[in-house]
Parts: C-alpha cells; sequence; structure tokens
C-alpha cells in the first residue's frame, strides 16, 4: 500500500512538523535526526561545493572580466537622427543581401539612443549575473533541504528564488544586453488571392465529380462510417447503470428498523422531545440516499396534513436527510422554530407541518419517511418515502 | 554543437527558411499582451506539478482506516483517496509544496484567463479576423472551470463533498436527459465508487487533451493572424509594432514563464490552500457550514442563493430549482459572450478586419457594459458567501439576501452610468487636447500618425 510507513520514526515526525509549518511559523527542526541522516547531509553539502566550484571556476574568468573590463565589443553609436525611411535605406546598405527580402517584410525602428551601450552592457551583465548567482545558491539550498527532510515552507521560497533568479536574469538580459529595438512587420493579406481560391475549388471540384460518379459507393462509405460513430458512442452506455429506478427508490421499506449511525436501533425511549439524530435502514447503514434525519417534538404542537397523523408515533418525524435542493446533507437543527436548515444555501424546513420549506431556495417539502412502533417498543419505518428523495430532475414525479 | 545539431536537423528536414521568418515575428510590448501568456504558462506549470501529483493520487473511494503521520486523523475511516492526499501532504517531502503549488496554478490560470477575456473586450480584439479565436478562448475558459471543479472534488474531503453533491443536482437537472447525462459524469447518485475514477479520468486525460489541443490551435491562428496592436505611431491595418521573437521577446517571455513558476512556487510553500486535514474526510452524515466554493464558480452560487425558490411544472415535467440560477443562468451567460463578436457586428456594421485595437473610453457603451456585467458576477460572487457574510456582521442571512437581490441589479445599472459618463469626458478631452474629430467616426490609428508626421 502507498500509505504504509516506511520510513523511521523521527523522520516521519519531522516532516509532520514541517509540514504544520507550512501553514503557519516556520518550526525548528525536529530533534534527534539519525546519525544516516547526518551523513547524508554532509554527502550532500560536499557534492553541492564540488559542484559549486567548478561552476564557479567554469564561469569565473569571464565573469569577472565582464566586471572589471571596460566592455569595447559593441561600437557606441552617435546619437540617431535619421528619419526612419533613411535609417531603412542605410540598413539596406549595410545588410547583406540574402536578409534584405526580410528586412522588407520585418523592419526595425526607433534606432535607440545608444551612446551608452558599453556602459548598459557592464551593469546589465551585473544585473543578469546577480540574477543567475540568486538562482544557483537557491538550487543548492532546494537541494540541500530536500535531501534533509524537506520543510515544505523552506523549499517553496528556495524553488521560487531559484526561478525568480532564471525569470528575471532572462528579463533584465532582454533589458540590458539585446540591442532593444521595436520592430515593424507588415502583415500579410488573410484573404487568399482569388485566383488561389479558384485553383483549390477546381481541384476540390474534379474530386468531388470523382465521388459523384459512384454515388453507391458513396453512401456505402458514410454508413459504415456512421456504424462506427455509433459503436463507438454506445460504449458510453457502460459508464453507470441507468438512471431508472435508482432516482426514485431508497432501502426504506415497511417493517425496517431505524439504526443509528453506530448500528443501534432506535426505540420511543431514544430521544428527548426536541432533539435529533440521524438514522439509517438497518441493512445499510450509512447510505448516502436512505439517510434519515428522526427529530422527536411534544405531540400537541405537530400540524402534519391529515393523512399523514399516523405518520410520528409519540412525536417521532423522520425525513429524508438529502436536501430537494441541490442534496446537501440537510444537517442543522433549530429546535426552538422547528426549521431544519440546510447549511450549503440556507433553505428552511418546518418540521411540524411535514417539512414544507419556509425560507432558502428550497421549494419540495423534505420527503417524509412513517413510522410506527412495535410491540417491543422499537421504531420501524411502515414504508418508504413519501416522495422520491434528494434534489429534483425533470421527470420527477 | 548548437551548429551541429542545426546542420544536421536543417539536412534533414528544411528547417532554415522556415526559422529565419519566425525570428523576425514581432510580438507587441504592451503588458496587457502577457495576461495569455501567464495563462498559458501556468497551465504549463499544472500539467508538469500534476504528472507528478499522479504519481502519488490513489482514485479509489475504497473505505480504509488511516494510520498516517497526521495524529489528529488517526484511525479515521476516510476514502483511499483522501488517504493519498494526507500521504501526500504530510509523508511525502516537497509533496505538500507540489500540491498546493497545482491547486495555487489553477487559480492564477483561471484569473489570468479571465483577465485576458477582460482585455479581449474591452479593447475590442475579437473583431474580424480573430472571432475564432474569441471562440477557443471562451471554450478553455469553460474546460478550465470544469477542470477546477473535478480536481477540488477528487481529494474526497468534507468540503469538496458539498460541491460535488452541488454540482451533480445541477448536472442532473438538465432538462430531460439530465438524470442519464448525471449518471453518466458521475457514475451515479454520488457519491458511489465510481465518481473519483469518472473525475480523474476526466480530470487529468479528458480536459487536458481537449485544453492542449484548443491551446495549439489558440496558438497557430495568432501565428498565423499576427498580434493586434494598441494604436500609436506607425501601427496601422497593415504593419505590427513591437519585440521580434529572436532573441528579445523570447528572453522576456521565456522569463514570464520563471517568473510566474516563481510566483506559484512561492505561493505553494508559504501560503496555504485547500487545508484538506482540517476539512475531514467526506462523509454523508457529517455537515460542512459556511462552505464556497473555489472563487471561479462562486458566481453560480451567488446566483443560486440569490434566485428565489421557483416550483414549476411544465405538464408532466418538474422543473428543478437549480435548473433556472445554476444552469441556465451561466448557459446564457457563456451564449452571449460566444455571440458577442457577431452581435457587435449586427449593431455596428463593422464587418472589416482590425488590427488596429479600440481604446476602452472609445467605445464608451462596450465598454460600460462590460464593466457593468463585471460588477454584476462580482456582486453574485459575494453573494455566494453571504452565509459568512451574515454572520460576520451579526446580520441575517434573510437580510443580507434582501440586499444583495437589490444589489445585484442596482450596482451594474449605476456602474454603467457612470462609466459611461467616465468614458464621454475622456472622449471630449482627448478631442480638445490633440484637437481630433470624434475618435469614434475616424480612424484612430491614423489621427495618431497624422499627428506624429
Amino acid at each position: 500500500m502507498k500509505q504504509d510507513d516506511k520510513s523511521s520514526g523521527g523522520l516521519s515526525e519531522q516532516r509532520a512538523g514541517a509540514v504544520s509549518a507550512s501553514s503557519s511559523a516556520p518550526t525548528q527542526p525536529a530533534k534527534g535526526s539519525s546519525e544516516k541522516q547526518q551523513v547524508r547531509t554532509a554527502a550532500v553539502l560536499l557534492v553541492s561545493a564540488a559542484m559549486g566550484w567548478v561552476a564557479l571556476k567554469s564561469i569565473g574568468k569571464d565573469f569577472l572580466k565582464s566586471l572589471l573590463e571596460r566592455s569595447t565589443t559593441v561600437p557606441v553609436d552617435e546619437v540617431s537622427e535619421l528619419s526612419h525611411e533613411e535609417t531603412r535605406s542605410e540598413d539596406r546598405n549595410t545588410v547583406p543581401k540574402d536578409r534584405e527580402e526580410d528586412r522588407k517584410e520585418v523592419r526595425d525602428e526607433d534606432r535607440e539612443k545608444e551612446v551608452d551601450l558599453a556602459r548598459r552592457e557592464r551593469w546589465g551583465t551585473l544585473f543578469v549575473s546577480f540574477a543567475f548567482a540568486v538562482s544557483i545558491a537557491a538550487g543548492f539550498g532546494f537541494l540541500f533541504i530536500y535531501w534533509s527532510g524537506g520543510n515544505n515552507l523552506l523549499l517553496g521560497g528556495m524553488l521560487a528564488l531559484c526561478l525568480a533568479g532564471i525569470g528575471s536574469a532572462l528579463v533584465l538580459w532582454a533589458h540590458w544586453l539585446t540591442r532593444h529595438k521595436q520592430a515593424t512587420e507588415k502583415r500579410e493579406e488573410l484573404a487568399s488571392p482569388p485566383a488561389e481560391r479558384k485553383a483549390f475549388v477546381r481541384e476540390y471540384e474534379a474530386g468531388v465529380r470523382d465521388v459523384h460518379r459512384r454515388g453507391l459507393l458513396k453512401w456505402f462509405g458514410v454508413a459504415a462510417a456512421g456504424m462506427l460513430a455509433s459503436m463507438v458512442i454506445s460504449l458510453i452506455r457502460s459508464l453507470s447503470s441507468a438512471p431508472g429506478d435508482a432516482l426514485y427508490t431508497t432501502v426504506w421499506k415497511r417493517g425496517q428498523r431505524l439504526m443509528t449511525e453506530d448500528g443501534k436501533p432506535i426505540t420511543v425511549q431514544s430521544l428527548q422531545p426536541e432533539s435529533t439524530i440521524t438514522v439509517f435502514p438497518e441493512n445499510s447503514i450509512g447510505s448516502e440516499k436512505s439517510q434519515t434525519v428522526l427529530i422527536r417534538v411534544r405531540e400537541d404542537l405537530l400540524q402534519l396534513p391529515k393523512d399523514r397523523v399516523n405518520w410520528a408515533p409519540k412525536g417521532y418525524l423522520a425525513f429524508s436527510r438529502v436536501c430537494t435542493h441541490a442534496g446537501c446533507p440537510v444537517g442543522l437543527y433549530q429546535s426552538e422554530n422547528h426549521l431544519l436548515l440546510c447549511p450549503c444555501h440556507q433553505s428552511t424546513f418546518n418540521v411540524l407541518q411535514a417539512a414544507v420549506p419556509t425560507g432558502g431556495p428550497a421549494t419540495r417539502s423534505l420527503p417524509q419517511l412513517p413510522l410506527y412502533v412495535d410491540s417491543d417498543g422499537t421504531l420501524r419505518a411502515s414504508g418508504g418515502f413519501s416522495e422520491p428523495p434528494g434534489p429534483g430532475f425533470w421527470g420527477m414525479p | 554543437m548548437i551548429g551541429w545539431i542545426a546542420d544536421s536537423l536543417d539536412s534533414r528536414l528544411h528547417l532554415a527558411k522556415f526559422f529565419k521568418r519566425a525570428m523576425n515575428h514581432v510580438f507587441p510590448d504592451h503588458w496587457s499582451f502577457m495576461l495569455g501568456e501567464i495563462a498559458l504558462y501556468s497551465f504549463v506549470i499544472l500539467v508538469i506539478t500534476g504528472i507528478y501529483l499522479a504519481l502519488f493520487f490513489n482514485a479509489s473511494s475504497a473505505q480504509v482506516i488511516y494510520h498516517g503521520s497526521y495524529r489528529a486523523l488517526d484511525g479515521m475511516k476516510m476514502s483511499a483517496a483522501y488517504r493519498s492526499g494526507l500521504h501526500l501532504s504530510f509523508d511525502v517531502p516537497a509533496g505538500l509544496l507540489i500540491r498546493q503549488m497545482h491547486h495555487w496554478a489553477a487559480d492564477i490560470f483561471l484569473a489570468a484567463i479571465v483577465a485576458h477575456v477582460a482585455r479581449i473586450f474591452f479593447t475590442a480584439a475579437y473583431r474580424r479576423p480573430r472571432e475564432i479565436n474569441w471562440v477557443i478562448g471562451l471554450t478553455l475558459l469553460l474546460l478550465a472551470l470544469a477542470n477546477g471543479f473535478f480536481g477540488y472534488s477528487l481529494l474526497d474531503d468534507l468540503l469538496s463533498g458539498a460541491g460535488l453533491r452541488i454540482g451533480y443536482a445541477i448536472l442532473l437537472s438538465t432538462p430531460v436527459i439530465g438524470p442519464w447525462m448525471a449518471f453518466k459524469v458521475f457514475g451515479g447518485t454520488v457519491p458511489v465508487s465510481a465518481t473519483i475514477p469518472h473525475m480523474y479520468d476526466m480530470h487529468i486525460f479528458v480536459i487536458p487533451i481537449l485544453i492542449t489541443v484548443l491551446l495549439a490551435a489558440h496558438l497557430a491562428i495568432i501565428w498565423r493572424q499576427l498580434h493586434t496592436n494598441y494604436p500609436g505611431p506607425r501601427r496601422t491595418e497593415k504593419t505590427i509594432v513591437g519585440s521580434r521573437l529572436w532573441p528579445s521577446y523570447t528572453a522576456k517571455s521565456l522569463g514570464l514563464f520563471f517568473l510566474v513558476f516563481a510566483l506559484v512556487a512561492m505561493l505553494g510553500g508559504l501560503v496555504q490552500i485547500d487545508p484538506i486535514w482540517i476539512y475531514g474526510p467526506d462523509n454523508p452524515v457529517a455537515i460542512a457550514p459556511g462552505a464556497q466554493p473555489d472563487w471561479y464558480l462562486g458566481w453560480v452560487e451567488g446566483a443560486m442563493r440569490l434566485f428565489p425558490g421557483v416550483n414549476l411544472r411544465l405538464g408532466h415535467w418538474l422543473v428543478p430549482e437549480v435548473f433556472f440560477p445554476a444552469l441556465l443562468f451561466p448557459a446564457l451567460v457563456f451564449i452571449a459572450l460566444y455571440a458577442w463578436p457577431w452581435v457587435e457586428k449586427a449593431f455596428s456594421f463593422d464587418d472589416k478586419p482590425h488590427n488596429v485595437l479600440r481604446l476602452p473610453y472609445q467605445q464608451p457603451f462596450i465598454t460600460s457594459l462590460g464593466c457593468g456585467f463585471f460588477v454584476f458576477l462580482l456582486v453574485l460572487l459575494f453573494a455566494g458567501g453571504d452565509d459568512v457574510v451574515a454572520v460576520a456582521t451579526g446580520s441575517s442571512v434573510v437580510l443580507i439576501r434582501t440586499i444583495l437581490r437589490i444589489l445585484v441589479f442596482v450596482a451594474p445599472a449605476v456602474t454603467f452610468a457612470l462609466v459611461y459618463l467616465l468614458c464621454r469626458r475622456m472622449q471630449r478631452r482627448r478631442m480638445t487636447s490633440t484637437a481630433l474629430v470624434a475618435p469614434e467616426d475616424v480612424d484612430s490609428n491614423k489621427a495618431v500618425v497624422t499627428r506624429t508626421e
């Protein structure tokens, strides 16, 4: 099983600590990390140091050079006062011939004031390398934290720092180290020229005529494709049973005892007036659809319709616990108003009047379960719910 | 090395010409064009983190007893799916980080799409030739909403259990075929053993594949049609001004990807989201008062609360209460959005291609309509938490609901009027300051060009 805890006790304890940390504040690493872990930490440190040294050595020379020397690789241009037509013609003279075609399509505009290009290059190199350095350092931090237990809070911070370093390096690079120019591209006409369209239509229709000549074959082909599609679509049938009776019925039947969630039968002594409990049919405890709220009220308060006066012996009322509005469990009972309240959309049902809706978006009463008391004083259902339980659907009676 | 790879690929695939053209592709620089990119990149992050999460998630509703390292739930009965969520959060190093990153990325994905759609709407970028991408984009939004719902419900905690039941009830209320559809999607009356595998399949295969395909089409169409441009110097219907793809746009956009990723990692590590261990496992007997869906479905939840209970029978058919606010209303909203480019055409008699955007103030009626609609959705979102508001303010839900029922119509109307006046005022100001003719009648970008020349 995935959930089997194979790690040592100390380790999982520390991870639990780490997790709870992410919700509030960083906690101290758990005490008593094993020797194995210390060895691992040391190894990670060693490898990190070695990698860092290699990395620094390989980039260090260029890095230092770029910081110390004034870069002279990019010529310092004069401020371009040329109008853009002239710029273009100048461009055309300088670019190689094979790029000329492209230059017609896409032109550079807004030649920047490039007097300070060298300075920009120096600072840009500094910024970008700093951002990359932060990223590299955070990457080492992440690895170190991950291998030594893995506090989610710190891991997230290190990952964010690492990614932000790379991201800002790239953006800084684009802003400081590329010759940032605005380019203008010509849009091509999206509609095809009439000649192209005509050529296409001609060829297509030639093919269609070919198909038409074999009319019967065409219809065979269509029929075969249709059959293939209906075969594939019919597989949807297997995704569930048909809704059929499932929406109309529950397990409640005449004679079924009312059981608590723990499997204890309800008797007439189980509830005091104005108290409530959730009950299930005896053979399907925990069933979502058959869940029933049992409420005991004072018998003289009852205002049930005439055909239901026998449904509530000793003031015991039972209703479907699934809201008729959107299917949430109607779990709250306000005993002073005799109201059942659905926590999802605040529909209220008056239990004294057979759970008619009195507020909120629900418009249909909670289905009532008729009850009787047998000779031992045990509460039993004297039938199924008065209506199908659960949220409404178009075919609902 | 790179030269060698390029050589060997080009000698087999004839790539040089295409890539040369591609590198010279021009992308506009305005910040509002990044919104779509943020959505794209958060989808990439969702896929990356999602693949990792799938290695640990157990899509089964089999009932098990928990004995993991989170002591508060020790010995409790729960589904295997919920237990794998706990295991991931407590016993997998960096597991909670990745799970929270995934959830945050989903929120950012949806927020970015909504902002992107708003940008398109308020600048009239949906006009010819971009109607196809408007339709694809809205479909992507719908798919993202559905996948957010499924992903949220998969963990099978008490809070998402309530959402799942409501989602099932909404689908069940579909005219005539509702029961059949709800059964096929959820595997039966929720929750049944097939519910989690069904949602898992939708969440990790069906919807992501659809999103990927539509996203590819969305991008290919942008590539073909090029972006729009805000009005400005040299930006005409026949040109586009911005950065070339290589190198500056590549660097900037790739940088944006890493920055979005960094934001997600920061939120995932530092800001708790969806702490399923606090809610506990789903349980038909238990209740979760004060439950709200994720924000992007809050407007539907609000509509369900504000819409008055209507008990309606059409002959043999019962019309369930949730049908009007939770199915018909969102459907109408999306139908209106889908139809919008053609509605606008019908009123403006303008079906010409447009590559230069209209600024919001240049289209006072459309802008104020859009703002009013947004305020309408915001009031509904607020109404989705009316019970929490009632508890916080110490007043009754009934009172709050009455106020919101008035506000849901008044606030959009007031917004409409205010925005309309503001746009008009801005139009007049621009007119006097630049001595241009009425911006509506004249191609705005032409006007700007004449000014610069």
